[in-house]
């Protein structure tokens, strides 16, 4: 039997036991909520992502997987894949560079114009990406200084590979420094300190302390920019001019095939990309699931 | 190595956070560095190490002029206050880490590393840890850690930024009798910070005072608690009472009564008046004492501290009695300080000139011992 230790009675055993099994802790919902809570959750996502993704593979396999994998082989859709690889070949190493150069210039030092650099590099989110295409219209077009001053030595910018590069750049280069940004400040400058104190010098402590500390946020930001830099329709498609098998990337060739009616081979490409979204997404998964611990010690300590 | 800091001056953007500080380190001696929030004294240990640069001043290691040797060239250890330990490296990698970024020609083996690495666990006594991440560690593990780092490069200066302020005080007690061992086993010249001045007193050989970014006293703990140089000094270490005075022909007046010290050498005008709460005599009233009336009476620990006001103008003072004191009781006390110090009229910056043209050094000589009459 217990004993109360505050009045020494002996306490009645039943009410315990019952006391305990009624107590909920105070921020678990209750059954109901949490049923339609997940039942929202769960059909939202059905609804508006699953479907459609399903959608793009029924469409893509009507006539069969032969008429599918001929819709792949074509030479202009193998133009356009060649041309989106090279693209993200490009645009993702650099905005890599940029964006961890931005990070640390912004979470590490004290400068005039920080906070104006950081609202540029959020531009490229809140501008429509026409617009960003057009920006290099006006920069590089035949009105324009640059544009007349590059035509005379031979170099096309717009409606070519240089210009649809310069496009996506544009777009996804705020996709690294962004996730990096928050993770840099958040950690400060102490752990580089300690490594300098013990004679690191700048590039180990680069290689051996930053880096480390921040490469689950840097390999997110450069997942997250090559599906952006791959996926890029709207700046793209301002300064590519829609040259089949020339300056044709995967979703302009998706639209080009779609308004010529040839339905297969618009969703043929379009699983292309789906499927680059779900690699990425499983990619991420996996990567967390594998280094879960080591994530979460990084993120907490 | 003996550190010498010469006249050093650092300012943050216009802000003076030290102004003109100079010290004389000598090689293996133990230095706290204490003050309030704020006073300078991660600036100072950070000027030291070479994590900034002074604005005006210069500091030596030995003869050598380091005020333009890099971080990396001045070869400091240094614990950081939250320990700053690399999270994706064990602990034996973290202890090795100095060692590994040595260029090639005198960075010792893999082997040899680990084998160093694991030397240091044992004298911070954490054999067995090697292969543990920091965040399966206890603070105060972490902490041993961060210092077995710091001393595998074998600094020339090792510095401490409140090494223990993060820690409960169980283990802070437990960590200071270990560092002092530790100090005495290896002989660096250690400087630590703190705002503990207990923590202070009982583990350094030397204590220096700061205050708003100036260095108010430097000395061992007796020194600054039995002659502290300074109001600022007598109030910061250890309990302290006040009373505002006036000195006429050599004699301490409160108000309108003579309370019964007498001092030599000291210009007639108001001055105030330090001493311990514990350090009193109780009198029977009459002349030549200090009278109140009992406003509170707390018990703490072994001893019962009073709050008396006293005289007109109604100033506050405490003192300490022992518990079963049989003054303790009443309602009005008479008492004298048995030993005190007296520093020109209060009003800091009047005061702080004043200890520097010397007067407060006749004060000083004025300092008297009463006979203890009890
Ligand atoms: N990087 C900095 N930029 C601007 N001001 C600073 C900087 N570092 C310190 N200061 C200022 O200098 C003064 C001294 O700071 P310091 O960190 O040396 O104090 P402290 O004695 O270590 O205090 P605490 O006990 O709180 O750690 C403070 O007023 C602080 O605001
Ligand atoms: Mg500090």
């Amino acid at each position: 039997m217990s004993v109360d230790t505050l009045t020494g009675m002996p306490r009645p055993a039943a009410a315990r036991p019952a006391a305990a099994h009624s107590f909920r802790r105070p921020t678990t919902e209750g059954p109901l909520a949490k049923a339609i809570l997940i039942t929202i959750a769960l059909g939202f996502l059905a609804l508006f992502l699953v479907l459609p993704l399903i959608a793009v593979f029924i469409e893509a396999f009507r006539k069969g997987a032969g008429e599918f994998l001929a819709a792949l082989g074509e030479p202009d859709t193998l133009a356009a894949i060649r041309l989106t690889l090279t693209v993200a070949a490009i645009a993702v190493p650099l905005n890599l560079v940029f964006g961890v150069a931005a990070a640390w210039a912004i979470a590490k030092f004290e400068f005039k114009g920080k906070a104006f650099l950081t609202t540029l590099i959020d531009l490229p989110f809140s501008v429509s990406p026409v617009i960003s295409g057009l920006v290099y219209v006006l920069l590089f077009g035949t009105g324009s200084v640059l544009g007349t001053w590059l035509k005379a030595h031979g170099i096309e910018i717009l409606f070519a590979v240089p210009g649809i590069v310069l496009a996506t750049v544009f777009v996804t280069f705020p996709f690294v420094a962004r996730e990096l940004i928050p993770l840099m400040q958040d950690q400060g400058t102490g752990d580089e300190e300690a490594a300098l104190s013990l004679g690191a010098s700048g590039w180990q402590t680069f290689r051996y302390v930053t880096l480390p500390n921040i490469k689950w946020g840097l390999l997110y930001g450069v997942l997250l920019c090559n599906a952006r830099a791959m996926g890029e329709f709207g700046a793209v498609s301002v300064v590519s001019g829609h040259i089949r098998g020339l300056t044709n990337t995967m979703p302009l060739h998706v639209e080009i095939l779609y308004n010529e009616y040839n339905f297969v081979a618009a969703f043929a490409v379009s699983t292309l990309l789906a499927s680059l979204a779900l690699v990425t997404l499983v990619f991420k998964s996996f990567l967390e699931y594998r280094y879960g611990d080591e994530i979460a010690a990084t993120a907490k300590h | 190595m003996d550190v010498s800091i010469r006249s050093v001056s650092k300012e943050f953007d216009g802000y003076p956070a030290l102004h003109d500080v100079s010290l004389d380190i000598r090689s293996g001696e133990l230095i706290a560095l204490l003050g309030p929030s704020g006073s300078g004294k991660t600036t100072l240990l950070r000027l030291i190490a070479g994590l900034e640069r002074p604005t005006a001043g210069a500091i030596f290691f030995g003869d050598e002029d380091a005020s333009h040797r890099t971080v990396q060239e001045r070869n400091v250890g240094f614990v950081f206050q939250h320990y700053a330990l690399f999270r994706h490296m064990t602990v034996a990698e973290n202890i090795g880490f100095g060692l590994k970024v040595r260029p090639a020609a005198n960075r010792p083996s893999k082997r040899e590393i680990r084998r160093r690495a694991s030397e240091l666990l044992d004298l911070v006594q954490l054999s067995g840890l090697e292969d543990r991440y920091p965040s399966q560690l206890s603070g105060g593990q972490r902490q041993r850690v961060a210092l077995a780092r710091a001393l595998a490069i074998e600094p020339r200066v090792l510095l401490l930024d409140e090494p223990f302020g993060a820690l409960d005080a169980q283990v802070r007690r437990e960590l200071r009798r270990w560092l002092r061992e530790i100090h005495d086993r290896t002989g660096h010249t250690t400087v630590f910070v703190t705002h503990d001045q207990e923590e202070a007193l009982e583990l350094a050989d030397r204590v220096v005072v700061m205050s708003r970014g100036r260095i108010e006293q430097v000395g061992s703990a007796d020194d600054v608690y039995d002659r502290p140089n300074s109001p600022f000094v007598f109030g910061f270490i250890g309990d302290s009472s006040v009373l505002p005075v006036r000195v006429e022909n050599g004699k301490l007046w409160l108000q309108d009564r003579f309370i019964g010290i007498e001092v030599r050498d000291v210009p007639d005008g108001p001055a105030s008046l330090y001493f311990r709460p514990h350090d009193v005599e109780l009198l029977d009233g009459g002349g030549g004492c200090i009278a109140g009336t009992v406003t509170a009476s707390r018990r703490v620990a072994g001893t019962r501290r009073v709050e008396l006001e006293v005289g007109g103008a109604r100033e506050r003072v405490e003192i300490e009695l022992p518990v079963d004191h049989p003054e303790a009781a009443n309602s009005r006390i008479s008492f004298r300080p048995r030993r005190w110090k007296l520093f020109p009229a209060s009003g800091g910056t009047a005061a702080l000139s004043a200890t520097d043209d010397g007067s407060a050094g006749k004060a000083d000589e004025a300092e008297l011992m009463l006979a203890a009459s009890l």
